[in-house]
């Protein structure tokens, strides 16, 4: 078990390390320097700055400069276009874009797991025709389309749910639009482990017993059907990262996604770097994390 | 008992054939093969044929795929021209509704007494007929979507079928470096990589043949061809592996038949179905992989559209133009769908360890 987890960890460092290389070598290839605006500065003014911001180095000491003060001082660099600091951008932008992934997150996880028992239970009836159908949609509609008919029809058409605003949020519709995906995801997988648990010899041993029914379904199935579910938390995480980037630009949320969003259309390329590291670091984790809990509750499998 | 039979020495072991008599006539019979001999293909197909929601999404494909081969040969419009009339530049068509004409268009009508051909979508902010750029925003996202499978095919099959063929060391190493890739957050890299690569490439490909498909296109493709492989590189492998065991693989090695053969004629057909089944599932992923990266302005460059940078560039307008948005919408939510439930089915039809 520890061997596992140790040999995990390293692998996981390593790709952290691999992209923070690819992040600062690629946003290297750029053409173009940082201070070649529309306005052409002196060659001294350029120098100098350049000088200040270290870019005469060689590229290989500035990566392992970059990496240096990412590590030891935690610092992300300054914004070029903002010339606000990185790191409490991305702090700042973490606070509202956390409260929305988490929020997904509960929402798909509990709302999955209840629909794909519900349709497992109900296997082959009407409940589970349309439990199977709307999953099926939901998987077919990108998060940005879902995201834009929602605000559509909820918020324009209907005004049933306000827009969002800084002082009044609402996290209803931008919640729904990011959770849709995972939660029909999780409904499916719930649904074909749940029938696959049903169908044990423990499970009829259980009922032959005269077990309550709630008790089999709790006690017995629903426990082993969470194993499979538990594998796509990992991959849920990087999915809601990424969709929040869409979702949180269309309803102007004002979180970590939609900046980093303005930052690729402003080409803010040490506002990317470190967004970038950022969320890669958190998604590298919560899959580390993920692929840990799954070894530990599942003692079929073997540690090698 | 006839006598031509050879009589039985008494403590031979030899088999008594006094004992066995010719079949009947009827007996024959049972040994005629009543049905039609099929193929492992024809099987899946006809079982494939039975699926009501795969034959729907496939008439669904198919019409798509002739209305968009078919409509820019009829339709008078151009995708990135902008609506005129008797060539000059019509200033009141911009954001016609459906099947609506701009004034300078019914007083032309009405002039010269022709007909002109209806903007069945209506037309965009820049008076630029809507249905002929959704045409041509769903070749776009088809396309990509198609040769960024068969990319992705093409890598990961050869990947996967040299580590899993080769074992040992080679393999180790291969499947180490797929880790890797595997654990790389994709669509961070993706969007990553396009920034740059849009940005670079530009003068990179300068009067060759790709400058015409646009920077931010190869990018798609490059970063499809880089990144996405690994998932199949795995499967391929993992089938493989399993494959290799068989005992026709060893009789092949026995006398001597070269592994480019042994894997081309006696491995890979038999993990055909596994491969076609991922390809399936892989096409709409790419276009998912599209739209979101058009939405954010990585996508194909302008004036060419796709379906999704057609949906970012409806939500500035959103309250006053809604359907500019739904088309769109739909559309992509239509192929997606039909891949989706065509690969259910394709799974379902092929793989004989899922059947249930």
């Amino acid at each position: 078990m520890v061997k596992y987890v140790v040999k995990r960890t390293i692998l996981a460092v390593i790709t952290i390390i691999i992209i923070s290389a690819i992040t600062f070598f690629t946003m290297y290839a750029v053409p173009g320097g940082p201070f070649d605006g529309e306005k052409a500065l002196s060659p001294a003014v350029k120098a100098a700055l350049e000088e200040r911001y270290g870019l005469n180095d060689p590229i290989p000491v500035q990566y392992l400069n970059y990496m240096r003060k990412l590590i030891f001082e935690q610092d992300f660099g300054v914004g070029l276009k903002t010339g606000r600091n990185v790191l409490d951008t991305i702090l700042t932008g973490m606070k509202v874009s956390a409260v929305l992934g988490l929020a997904a997150a509960a929402v798909a996880i509990v709302c999955g797991l209840v629909l794909g028992s519900v349709a497992a239970l109900n296997r082959g009836k009407i409940l589970d025709r349309i439990i199977v159908f709307f999953s099926t949609l939901a998987t077919s509609a990108p998060s940005f389309v879902l995201a834009t008919l929602l605000l559509l029809v909820f918020s324009i058409t209907l005004r049933w749910v306000p827009a969002w605003s800084a002082s009044n949020p609402n996290y209803i519709l931008p919640v729904i639009s990011l959770s849709m995906y995972p939660m029909a995801y999780i409904t499916r997988l719930t649904k074909t482990s749940m029938l696959d648990a049903l169908n044990q010899d423990y499970i009829r041993t259980a009922r032959a017993k005269g077990v309550a029914s709630y008790k089999v379904i709790f006690k017995h199935a629903l426990r082993n059907a969470l194993i499979p579910v538990v594998t796509y938390v990992g991959p849920m995480i990087a999915f809601i990262i990424t969709g929040s980037m869409v979702v949180e630009t269309i309803f102007s949320v004002g979180g970590l996604g939609q900046e980093f969003v303005s930052a690729i259309t402003n080409r803010d390329y040490t506002m990317i770097m470190g967004t970038t590291i950022f969320l890669a670091i958190l998604m590298v984790v919560a899959n580390l994390i993920t692929d840990i809990v799954y070894k530990i509750i599942d003692p079929r499998i073997s540690f090698d | 008992m006839t006598n031509d039979m050879p009589k039985k020495n008494l403590l031979s072991s030899q088999i008594n054939l006094g004992k066995f008599s010719p079949a009947s006539d009827e007996e024959k019979r049972q040994q005629e093969v009543m049905s039609k001999s099929t193929t492992f293909f024809k099987d899946g197909m006809k079982k494939l044929m039975r699926n009501p929601l795969a034959v729907g999404s496939i008439v669904v494909l198919i019409l798509l795929i002739l209305t968009i081969t078919i409509a820019p040969m009829i339709i008078p419009y151009g995708y990135e021209e902008i609506n005129n009339v008797g060539g000059r530049r019509d200033r009141g068509a911009n954001n016609l509704a459906p099947f609506t004409y701009s004034e300078a268009e019914l007083k032309w009508m009405e002039e010269t007494g022709e007909s002109r051909f209806p903007h069945i979508f209506g037309t965009d902010n820049l008076g630029r007929d809507y249905f002929i750029r959704v045409i041509y925003g769903t070749r776009v996202s088809l396309v990509v979507g198609f040769f960024a499978s068969i990319l992705v095919m093409i890598i990961g099959v050869l990947y996967g079928s040299i580590a899993g063929y080769a074992g040992g060391k080679v393999d180790l190493i291969m499947m180490r470096i797929c880790d890797i890739i595997y654990s790389l957050p994709d669509l961070l890299m993706v969007i990553l990589l396009s920034v740059v690569l849009s940005e670079t490439l530009g003068e990179a490909i300068k009067g060759t043949v790709f400058a015409s498909l646009g920077s931010n296109m190869l990018a798609l493709f490059i970063v499809f061809g880089l990144l996405y492989w690994v998932g199949m590189a795995r499967l391929v492998r993992g089938q493989i592996l399993t494959v290799k065991e068989n005992e026709y693989v060893l009789a092949a090695r026995t006398i001597g038949t070269r592994p480019s053969r042994i894997l081309r004629k006696h491995i890979l057909p038999n993990c055909l179905s596994v491969i076609i089944i991922s390809v399936a599932l892989q096409v709409p992923s790419a276009i998912f992989t599209e739209s979101y990266l058009s939405f954010l302005g990585l996508g194909v460059s302008a004036p060419m559209p796709s379906l999704g940078s057609l949906a970012n560039a409806a939500r500035g307008a959103l309250t006053s133009y809604p359907y500019q948005l739904v088309f769109p919408a739909v559309v992509i939510c239509l192929i997606v769908l039909a891949f989706n439930l065509l690969g259910d089915g394709l799974r379902d039809a092929f793989d004989p360890k899922l059947r249930r």
